[in-house]
């Protein structure tokens, strides 16, 4: 319908620098405002409250032992879990990608089931399949390993809550490899293992350390999906969000919004940490 | 199309097929069995008993809170999410960066910090929260404070969905439709929507299915009353804990259709992005 009006009128060409297009006070107003409501007015609370402790008081509440147990279960369980979907996301993005096979599109399409599945659906689900007289719990428990109520059982649901970072990251990357230097290589007798240490995995490490860092961001704060299987023992089994949600239910708002400082600080470093080294790689990417 | 003849690192079959099979035993042992497990567990006690828990009172409730908080949602982070996608993609100002920084807040932010940022700020003891108590309107462990935290929880959604699809597409078509003086409102209508209609569907679904089923910072704000604040999530775990294992998975089966839809409506975009490539992808296999 827009091509029919196009010989009516004179063609005004657009000046580079220059706003062509409208709504751009109302899109910025809009923006802004938001932001500044949603996102950014809710820090002044936490920083009221934090402010108003003290820094010896502010200091004990962070150091606290429970509390610093708490940060070694969550970042060691969250270093385990993001290894692991490393592996695993690697293989599938590779399978997804590299192959055809039958049922690939359902493969495909299941990988997104971890985040769509609300955290506390699936936190009952996997305490379902790993206590003791579950599917999976019978097996372990075979050779004497308890995954429910243990730190295990962290990993676990850490691993699925954050399962499709690593393949969303590598599979785009996967998809656009030029295919030249590849097929040289194997042209000229390198074996699978040296085509991919040696060509492949370079080009691909960039997006899978992407993932990796999406995935341990995300299962440093996940909450509803470990709670049900962690069994929460203070000193062994405990994460730092639930840390945050005892001292509110013993309504000391100062401890919990000190603790909460600590993760809100670290997860601001990491998320801002992710996007410079993803807008320095895609550079070098599209740089060449 | 043409097929290329030439050998790839791990296409001789034997690699081939041993990836496919390990890739078959992890889809299946993290994702078809746990999502079987939910059904089962669910129809554990028969159907009689499916449809008695699903129609149980306070069940009904936390199903009907669950959908005023997506229909509340929904359209406030669809608005947003297009104004701000049409702003970093259409416009070069100083700060744009900072403001695609700033939207991923809430996917790095764990709920339980999201829900406490809200609590404090607008609970009894908050500046904002006593000042509004003053006023006699209560936000924390009501329904408002839910919708309010779900928003934070879900904004980068629609935004995160749309800006990388309008980056790609570029400004040309909608500075054509300018030159040739149609409104603001007319070049949103008729250029920018049919080419970002799809993206835009997903980024609705991808919402909705975090608002349904958001659960930490839900449950800091929410109080946990029984046929009051109760949503969908927090009414599993209230069951789960109460040792009604069925009743939980019953209501965890809902979500859990929620999520099957959500992925479904997801293969569907992807297909309908595809074949909208499909056409000129030919072209240039074949030059």
């Amino acid at each position: 319908m827009n091509r029919s009006l196009s010989g009516l009128l004179p063609g005004r060409s657009s000046q580079p620098g220059k706003r062509v297009l409208p709504g751009f006070a109302l899109s910025l107003g809009v923006s802004l405002f938001f932001i500044s409501i949603v996102l950014l007015l809710p820090l002044t609370g936490l920083i009221m409250q934090t402010a108003d402790m003290g820094w010896e008081r502010y200091w004990a509440v962070v150091t606290d032992e429970r509390v610093i147990a708490s940060y070694k279960v969550t970042l060691w369980a969250a270093a385990l879990a993001s290894i692991i979907n490393g592996l695993v996301g690697l293989l599938l993005a590779w399978v997804l990608v590299r192959y055809d096979f039958p049922g690939k599109r359902i493969m495909d399409a299941l990988i997104d089931l971890p985040f769509a599945l609300p955290t506390a659906v699936a936190g009952i689900t996997l305490t379902a399949l790993f206590a003791a007289d579950g599917w999976y719990g019978q097996i372990f428990s075979l050779f004497d390993i308890k995954v429910a109520f243990t730190p295990l059982g962290i990993i676990v649901a850490m691993s699925f809550t954050s399962l499709p970072f690593v393949v969303r990251t590598v599979q785009p990357v996967l998809e656009d490899l030029a295919p030249e230097d590849e097929e040289a290589a194997v042209s000229l007798g390198a074996t699978d293992w040296t085509v991919f240490r040696r060509i492949l995995f370079p080009a691909m490490w960039p997006a899978l350390m992407t993932g990796v860092a999406l995935s341990f961001t995300r299962s440093l704060g996940e909450f509803g999906a470990v709670i049900f299987i962690a069994g929460n023992m203070p000193y062994v089994s405990e994460i730092i969000s639930l840390m945050i949600f005892v001292r509110l239910q013993e309504f000391d708002h100062a401890a919990a919004s000190a603790i909460a400082s600590v993760v809100l600080i670290a997860s601001l470093i990491l998320l801002l940490g992710i996007n410079l080294w993803q807008a320095r790689y895609l550079r070098r990417l599209h740089g060449r | 199309m043409h097929e290329r003849k030439t050998m790839r690192a791990g296409d001789q079959p034997w690699v081939k097929w041993s990836l496919i099979a390990m890739a078959f035993a992890v889809t299946m042992l993290m994702l078809v069995i746990p999502l079987v497990i939910i059904f089962k567990q669910a129809f554990a006690a028969g159907g009689a008993n499916y449809w008695a828990n699903l129609t149980d009172t306070y069940t009904m409730h936390a199903i009907g809170l669950t959908l005023l908080v997506a229909a509340l949602t929904v359209p406030i982070n669809l608005v947003f999410g297009v104004m701000l996608a049409w702003l970093v993609t259409r416009f070069d100002f100083p700060g744009r960066k900072v403001l695609i920084t700033l939207i991923d807040i809430p996917f790095a932010v764990s709920p339980v910090v999201a829900g406490l940022l809200y609590l404090l700020l607008y609970g009894s003891n908050g500046w904002l929260g006593s000042w509004l108590m003053d006023q006699d309107v209560q936000l924390m462990f009501s329904w408002p404070g839910i919708v309010m935290v779900t928003v934070f929880v879900t904004c980068p959604f629609v935004a995160r969905e749309l800006i990388p699809l309008m980056q790609q597409q570029g400004r040309e078509e909608e500075e054509a439709g300018v030159v040739l003086g149609a409104t603001g409102w007319q070049l949103f209508r008729r250029i920018t929507l049919p080419n970002i209609q799809w993206a835009l569907l997903y980024g609705v679904v991808l919402t909705n299915a975090r608002a349904v089923g958001e659960f930490g910072a839900v449950s800091v704000v929410s109080g946990n009353i029984r046929g009051e604040t109760n949503t969908l999530s927090l009414h599993v775990e209230l069951l789960y804990q109460d040792y009604n294992v069925v009743g939980a998975f019953a209501s965890a089966s809902l979500l859990a259709g929620i999520a099957l839809i959500t992925i479904v409506v997801k293969s569907f975009v992807e297909w309908r992005q595809a074949r909208q490539r499909a056409p000129l992808d030919d072209q240039s296999d074949n030059r």
